[in-house]
C-alpha cells in the first residue's frame, strides 16, 4: 500500500440506548487508507458504515481510539487546529434534498466552507465557486439559482462542489448515489470517479450497493454489526469474498444474466440486536458454516494474503469460491 | 402456445394530476395486460408514471386533482369510473396491493395480526377467532419465524423485513388474483431483498397469482419477472418477455438504463455509459417520441408520437421507437449512450 493518509486504531463509538444501557455502533475498528485511494466501505442497515464515516470527520465523537491524519492525532485537537484541520475532511450526503440550504442560493452555498474553513476573501470564494460548478457539469450561472430549481442528480452536483469548496485530501460519500435514478447515478459517478483521479482525492465511499462500489473503488471493507469483518483489493474480493457473510452479501445481488435465475442460497434470519450481540463470532447466529470455536472465540481481523484481511475462524476458500 | 388468459387488461389509461403550472401527464396512454400466472414487472425511474399508473388501476389515487381516462378490466369488469363502493369490493379481495413503505402504510396503533385479521373480515363473514387464528397462518406462510409472536408485536416492534412480510401476509389474505407490488424489497437490505423476492415468486408458483411488480431496479426484474415494461415518461416504451427487454433491448432508452446499470462482473469500465440529461418532469412534454431530447440516436423522424408496435413478426416484443434496424445495431454496440 502507498503512504497512509488516514488511520485509525481502535475506533469506538457508543450510543445511549434503552434503559441506560449502550448500543456500541462502532467496535474497535482498525483502518488505514492510502493517499489517493478510494476505499469501498460495504454493509446492511445499521452495520455501523455511517457512524464509522461520521466518526473519521468527528461529525460523531468518539468513545475511544484514535485517527491519525496529517501528523496529529483528530480524537484530540480542539479550537482552530480541528478547524483548519477540518478543510481538509469533507463530506458528500446521500440526500440531495435535505442537505442543502433551501433558503440560500447555490453560489453561497458552495462557497461558505471556503470562506469559514479556508479563510479566503469574498471575491476569491467567488471565482472559486464558478470554476467548482464548472467542474461538476452544471455551469457557472447555477450560482445565482436555489436548491429547489434543480433535479436530484444536479443538487447531488451542487453537494459535490461543496464538498470540494474547502479543497479537502479526504471526502466521506455517504450513499451518495443511492437516492439517484440509474441513469443519473450513472452521471455522478463518472463525476466523482473523474475527480477523485484527477484532483488525487482520497475517499471513503459507502455504499450498500456493491456493483456502484465495484465501478469506483480500489479495495473494499465489509461491515457486520459494527466489526470490520473483511478488507480486500476490489478484484480479490469480488472474485472469491473470504467471509461467510460478504459472501451472502455477494449472492443477494440480483444480477442481470441471461437465462434462468440462479437458486441462490440464502442468509437466513436477520441482524442481531446490536444492543445484545451474540458471544464469539458477531456472525455465528447467521452463518451456514458456524462451528464450536465460532461460539467460544471472538475473531480477530487477520492477514490471510497479502492485502487481504478476514475475521473468521474458517474463511471461504477464495482461490475457487465463486459467489454467484 | 397460446397466452394464457388475460386478468388484468388497460387500454388507453390517462392519469393527469392538477398542479400549479397545469396538468402533468404522469400516464399519457398506456396499453397492458397482465396475464394469469405471470410476473410483469413495470419498470422505470422517478416521475416516468409506474407508481401513477399501478395505483390508477384500483382507484387509488382518486381524488379531486386526479383526472383517470382510458379503461382498466379485471376479468371483465370496468374499473375506471366504477363506483367506490365496487373499487372496495375489488381491493384486497381480487386485486391486492404492497407498498414499498410498510411502516407508512401499516396502522401503527394496532397489531400485526389484527391487521391481517381485518383484512380477511374486510372481504369475508368470518368469526374473529378464525381471522385471527388464519392470520398466524398467513404470517408463518410469508416466512416469519415466531408468527403468533409476530402477529401481538406492534408495526414499530418488527424489522423492515419483518414488515414487509406483513404487507404481503396481508396482500394475500384473500387469495388474490392479483398482486400488484410497488417497490416492495427497494427500501430492504440485500440479504432481505432476497428473502422477499423469493417469497413472491413462491407466492406466483403455489397460489397462481399474477404479479405486477412496480420497480426501478433492473437486477430484481432479471431475479424475477417472466415479462417486463419499460416506462418513460409515461408512456411504455418497451415490453416483452424478460430475455427479450433485458437481453436483446430495442428502444434505447431501454439500452440506455441497461448500460447505466455498474456490473458486477467482468471488465469494469473507465466510464460507465449514462444517459445525459434527465427526464421530464413538468407539464410539458416534447411533442413525438419522450425520449428524443436525451437520445443519442434521435432524427426528424423522432417528432412524431411512436407507436408501441411489433418489431418482428410472431414474437410479441413491441417497443416504441422508429430507428431502423440498422440504427439500432449500431446503438447496441455502442451502448446507446454517450
Amino acid at each position: 500500500m502507498s503512504e497512509v493518509l488516514l488511520s485509525a486504531r481502535g475506533l469506538r463509538v457508543d450510543y445511549p440506548g434503552r434503559a441506560g444501557g449502550r448500543v456500541r455502533a462502532l467496535r474497535d475498528v482498525d483502518l488505514d487508507i492510502a493517499q489517493g485511494e478510494t476505499l469501498g466501505l460495504v454493509g446492511e442497515s445499521g452495520c455501523g458504515k455511517s457512524t464509522l464515516g461520521r466518526a473519521l470527520l468527528r461529525v460523531v465523537e468518539p468513545s475511544a481510539g484514535r485517527i491519525d491524519f496529517l501528523g496529529a492525532d483528530l480524537t484530540r485537537l480542539r479550537g482552530r487546529r480541528l478547524k483548519r484541520t477540518r478543510a481538509e475532511l469533507q463530506m458528500v450526503f446521500q440526500d440531495p434534498f435535505g442537505s442543502l440550504n433551501p433558503r440560500r442560493k447555490v453560489a453561497e452555498i458552495v462557497a461558505e466552507p471556503m470562506l469559514r474553513a479556508r479563510g479566503a476573501s469574498r471575491a476569491e470564494a467567488e471565482r472559486a465557486v464558478a470554476g467548482l460548478l464548472d467542474l461538476v457539469g452544471l455551469g457557472a450561472e447555477a450560482g445565482g439559482r436555489k436548491p429547489h430549481e434543480f433535479s436530484g442528480g444536479q443538487r447531488q452536483r451542487i453537494g459535490i462542489a461543496r464538498a470540494l469548496a474547502s479543497s479537502p485530501r479526504f471526502v466521506v460519500a455517504d450513499e451518495a448515489v443511492s437516492a439517484l435514478d440509474v441513469s443519473i447515478q450513472a452521471q455522478v459517478l463518472n463525476l466523482l470517479s473523474e475527480l477523485v483521479r484527477d484532483r488525487g482525492l482520497t475517499m471513503l465511499f459507502i455504499s450498500h450497493d456493491l456493483g456502484v462500489v465495484r465501478h469506483i473503488a480500489d479495495r473494499v471493507a465489509v461491515m457486520y454489526l459494527g466489526e470490520i469483518i473483511e478488507i480486500a483489493s476490489r478484484d480479490a474480493f469480488f472474485t472469491g469474498p473470504a467471509h461467510p457473510y460478504s459472501g451472502a452479501l455477494l449472492a443477494g445481488v440480483p444480477v442481470l444474466r441471461p437465462g434462468p435465475p440462479r437458486e441462490r442460497q440464502l442468509l437466513e434470519g436477520e441482524l442481531p440486536d446490536p444492543a445484545n450481540p451474540p458471544a464469539g463470532c458477531l456472525f455465528r447466529t447467521r452463518c451456514p458454516f458456524a462451528t464450536d470455536i465460532c461460539g467460544t472465540r471472538h475473531p480477530e481481523l487477520r492477514e490471510i494474503a497479502p492485502g487481504r484481511s478476514v475475521r473468521c475462524h474458517l474463511p471461504l476458500d477464495t482461490a475457487s469460491e465463486d459467489p454467484h | 402456445m397460446t397466452a394464457p388468459e388475460a386478468v388484468l387488461e388497460v387500454r388507453g389509461l390517462r392519469v393527469q394530476f392538477d398542479v400549479p403550472a397545469g396538468r402533468l401527464p404522469a400516464v399519457d396512454g398506456v396499453d397492458l395486460t397482465l396475464r394469469k400466472g405471470e410476473i410483469l414487472a413495470l419498470v422505470g425511474e422517478s416521475g416516468s408514471g409506474k407508481s401513477a399508473l399501478s395505483m390508477s388501476l384500483v382507484g387509488l389515487n382518486r381524488g379531486p386533482h386526479t383526472h383517470i381516462s382510458g379503461s382498466v378490466s379485471f376479468r371483465g369488469r370496468e374499473l375506471v369510473g366504477a363506483s367506490e363502493r365496487a373499487l372496495r369490493q375489488v381491493r384486497g379481495k381480487d386485486v391486492a396491493v404492497v407498498f414499498q413503505d410498510a411502516l407508512a402504510a401499516l396502522n401503527p396503533l394496532h397489531r400485526a395480526g389484527a391487521q391481517v385479521a381485518e383484512t380477511i373480515r374486510a372481504h369475508a363473514d368470518v368469526p374473529r377467532a378464525t381471522a385471527a387464528s388464519r392470520a398466524v397462518e398467513l404470517l408463518g406462510e410469508v416466512g416469519i419465524a415466531g408468527p403468533a409472536r409476530a402477529a401481538r408485536a406492534f408495526p414499530h416492534q418488527l424489522s423492515g423485513g419483518m414488515r414487509q412480510r406483513v404487507m404481503i401476509a396481508m396482500g394475500l389474505a384473500n387469495d388474490p388474483a392479483v398482486l400488484i407490488a410497488d417497490e416492495p424489497t427497494t427500501a430492504l437490505d440485500v440479504t432481505i431483498q432476497a428473502q422477499v423476492l423469493t417469497l413472491l415468486k413462491r407466492v406466483q408458483r403455489e397460489h397462481g397469482t399474477s404479479v405486477l411488480l412496480i420497480t426501478h431496479d433492473l437486477g430484481v426484474v432479471a431475479e424475477v419477472a417472466d415479462r417486463v415494461a419499460v416506462m418513460y415518461a409515461g408512456r411504455i416504451v418497451e415490453q416483452g418477455t424478460r430475455d427479450e427487454v433485458l437481453f436483446d433491448p430495442q428502444h434505447p432508452y431501454t439500452m440506455g438504463l441497461l448500460g447505466s446499470v455498474p456490473p458486477l462482473d467482468g471488465p469494469v469500465p473507465e466510464r460507465l455509459p449514462a444517459i445525459p440529461g434527465s427526464p421530464p418532469s413538468g407539464v410539458e412534454r416534447p411533442s413525438g417520441c419522450g425520449f428524443q431530447p436525451r437520445c443519442a440516436f434521435a432524427h426528424d423522424g423522432c417528432g412524431e408520437r411512436p407507436a408501441l408496435r411489433r418489431r418482428y413478426g410472431g414474437t410479441a416484443h413491441l417497443d416504441a421507437c422508429v430507428l431502423p434496424e440498422q440504427a439500432r445495431v449500431r446503438a447496441r454496440a455502442t451502448g446507446a449512450a454517450v
